[in-house]
C-alpha cells in the first residue's frame, strides 16, 4: 500500500505535466483534462494499493481519465444537447485500440503542442504566461499569482478567460505548420523568456518561488529546442538563460543588495554551465546566424567569457548591440548599447547617446535609462547631475535589491 | 466552425486611392471571394455603404430613437464582412490576412456563437 502511494505521489510530480498535456490534446478541454487527471490520481491510489501497480502506469492513468471524461461528456449530453460535447464523444470513440496507438506518441510532443496553444497570440502575453505556468509547469493559480504580485482573483479570472477563449475560438492544439511557425516560435519564447526574467529580476521576494520560474524557464526552452531541432532560437534561448542562470547566486549580496556584473565573485560562477553554455551559442551561430537570441548569448558569453571585469571585449559587446539594434529596434537595447560604448569610448560619448535617447521620452520611466545615466555622470565626475539622475531612477518602480543598490551610490556621492 | 471576419478601416482611405489603385484592390477582392468560394471557406460576404448612410435605431422605455449616423464615431469603421467555415482559429486568422483591407485597416476574427436549438 505504502508503495503504491509512494509510486503515484512520483508519478504525480515527475508525470502531470506530461499526462495533463496528453489529456488536453485528446480531450481539447483544459478544465475537463485537470479535473479527470485528478481523479485518475485518485483512483489510482486505491487501485494500486489492492491490485498492486500495472505494467504501464501512465497509460493506465492516462486511460482512466479519459473513461472518466467520457462519462461525464455524456451526462452532460443528457442535459444539454451539446454539439461540442458530442463531437468530442465521437472522436474518442468507445474502442482502446486507438487510444493505444496514440500513447505510443512521446509525451514530450503533447507538451510541445500544449505550448503553442498556451502562447498563441489571440491570448493576451499576460494570460500565455499565466497558462504556461500553469498547465505545463503545474504552478498553482496562488503560486503564479505571488510571483508576478498580481491578485489571486485577477489571476484566476485571467485563466478562465484564457481557456475560454482557447475552447469558443478553436485555438487548435498542435504544432504550428510551416509558414506560422515563425511568428508562433517567436511568440512561446518570448513567454519563456519573460518566465526566466520573472525569476532572475522580478520585484517579489519570495527566493523559492522565482527559482522555480528560472528551472522552468530552462526546462521549456530545452524542450522546445529537443524537438524543434532545426530552429535555433530556441537553443540560443536556453544557452542565454544558462548563462545568466550561472551567474544567479553571485546577483545579490547577504545582505540583499544587487551587485553589478563588474563587481561579481567570478570565481562562484557556474563554470560548468557556462562551458555547455558556450557550445550551444557556438553551434547556434553557425546554424542560424544573426538572430536576435543568439545575439543576446553572445553578448551572455563575452561577459562570462572574462575572467577579470577589465579583460571584458566591450567592443565586440557595443558592435553586437549594434547588430541586435538593427534586427529588433527597441530603446532598452539602444540603451545596454550605450552602456557598452561608455566602456569603450569612456561615459561622455556615452552620455550623448543616452541624453537623446532620453529625448525621445519612450523611457521616461524606466529606472535603468536614469541609472546608466547617472552612472555616466559619476564616471564622467559629474557629480551633482549624477546625483540627481540616482534619485530620478529612484523614482521609478525598482525592486528591492536594485534600490539598495541605487541608495548606496547616491550616499557615497553626497 | 464559423468566423465572421470584420473589416474595420478609414473609409476616407479609399478616396485617397487613385482610381487604377481603387481598380486593382477591386479586382483583388473579387480574386478572394472566388478563391474562397472555391476552396469552401466562403459562406456569406458583402462589402457595406459608407457610414454616411448609416442610422442608428435605439429602443428605450419601449420608445425608439432613430439617430443618423453610426452607433459611435470611431477612427476606423466597419467596412464588409466574411461569415467563412474554418476547422479552427489558426485557419481563420490566415484568411483574414489575404483579405486585401487588412494592408491597411484591420480585420476583426469573431467566432460565430452557436445558439442552443
Amino acid at each position: 500500500m505504502d508503495n503504491a502511494r509512494a509510486r503515484v505521489e512520483r508519478l504525480f510530480r515527475e508525470q502531470a505535466g506530461g499526462i495533463q498535456a496528453t489529456l488536453i490534446r485528446l480531450l481539447g478541454d483544459f478544465d475537463l483534462a485537470g479535473e479527470v487527471m485528478q481523479e485518475a490520481f485518485v483512483a489510482a491510489l486505491s487501485f494500486w494499493g489492492e491490485r498492486g501497480v500495472p505494467d504501464k502506469p501512465r497509460n493506465w492513468l492516462i486511460t482512466t481519465a479519459r473513461n472518466r471524461a467520457i462519462d461525464r461528456l455524456r451526462q452532460r449530453r443528457r442535459f444539454l444537447a451539446s454539439d461540442a460535447s458530442a463531437s468530442v464523444l465521437a472522436e474518442l470513440g468507445d474502442g482502446d485500440a486507438e487510444i493505444e496507438l496514440e500513447l505510443g506518441q512521446p509525451i514530450a510532443d503533447d507538451q510541445l503542442r500544449l505550448i503553442f496553444t498556451c502562447c498563441h497570440p489571440a491570448l493576451t502575453v499576460e494570460s500565455q504566461i499565466a497558462l504556461t505556468l500553469h498547465t505545463l509547469c503545474g504552478l498553482t493559480s496562488e503560486q503564479i499569482a505571488r510571483a508576478f504580485l498580481v491578485p489571486l482573483p485577477t489571476l484566476a479570472q485571467r485563466l478562465v478567460r484564457a481557456k475560454k477563449k482557447i475552447r469558443d475560438t478553436r485555438i487548435p492544439y498542435r504544432v504550428p505548420p510551416p509558414e506560422l511557425l515563425p511568428e508562433r516560435l517567436e511568440s512561446v519564447l518570448a513567454v519563456i523568456y519573460l518566465v526566466f526574467n520573472e525569476g532572475y529580476l522580478s520585484a517579489s521576494d519570495d527566493g523559492p518561488i522565482r527559482a522555480e520560474l528560472c528551472s522552468e524557464a530552462i526546462r521549456l526552452a530545452r524542450l522546445v529546442g529537443d524537438l524543434l531541432p532545426t530552429e535555433t532560437e530556441p537553443r540560443a534561448l536556453l544557452a542565454l538563460m544558462l548563462l545568466h542562470d550561472a551567474r544567479r547566486s553571485t546577483r545579490l549580496s547577504t545582505s540583499g543588495e544587487l551587485i553589478l556584473l563588474g563587481d561579481q565573485d567570478r570565481t562562484r560562477w557556474d563554470r560548468q554551465r557556462i562551458e555547455a553554455a558556450l557550445t550551444i551559442v557556438e553551434d547556434a551561430l553557425k546554424r542560424g546566424g544573426a538572430r536576435p537570441f543568439a545575439i543576446q548569448a553572445a553578448i551572455a558569453a563575452l561577459h562570462a567569457q572574462a575572467p577579470r571585469p577589465q579583460d571584458t571585449d566591450w567592443r565586440q559587446i557595443a558592435a553586437l548591440y549594434g547588430v541586435l539594434v538593427r534586427l529588433h529596434a527597441s530603446p532598452v537595447i539602444e540603451l545596454n548599447r550605450a552602456a557598452a560604448i561608455s566602456m569603450v569610448d569612456g561615459p561622455e560619448a556615452a552620455l550623448q547617446l543616452i541624453d537623446s535617447l532620453a529625448a525621445r521620452g519612450e523611457l521616461a520611466n524606466y529606472h535603468l535609462l536614469h541609472a546608466t545615466r547617472a552612472d555616466c555622470l559619476r564616471r564622467a565626475g559629474r557629480n551633482d547631475e549624477a546625483r540627481a539622475a540616482y534619485q530620478r531612477a529612484l523614482e521609478c518602480e525598482v525592486s528591492d535589491a536594485e534600490r539598495r543598490f541605487l541608495e548606496r551610490r547616491l550616499a557615497e556621492l553626497s | 466552425m464559423q468566423y465572421m471576419l470584420l473589416i474595420y478601416g478609414d473609409e476616407k482611405q479609399w478616396l485617397k486611392f487613385s482610381e487604377s489603385e481603387q481598380g486593382a484592390i477591386f479586382g483583388e477582392y473579387m480574386r478572394f471571394t472566388q478563391e474562397i468560394v472555391k476552396s469552401g471557406h466562403f459562406k456569406a460576404g458583402d462589402p457595406l455603404d459608407d457610414t454616411t448612410a448609416a442610422t442608428t435605431v435605439r429602443v428605450r422605455n419601449g420608445k425608439s430613437l432613430t439617430t443618423d449616423g453610426p452607433f459611435a464615431e470611431t477612427k476606423e469603421q466597419l467596412g464588409g464582412y466574411y461569415i467563412v467555415e474554418a476547422p479552427n482559429l489558426d485557419e481563420a486568422l490566415k484568411l483574414a490576412a489575404r483579405i486585401p483591407s487588412a494592408r491597411w485597416g484591420s480585420i476583426e476574427v469573431r467566432p460565430i456563437a452557436k445558439v442552443p436549438a
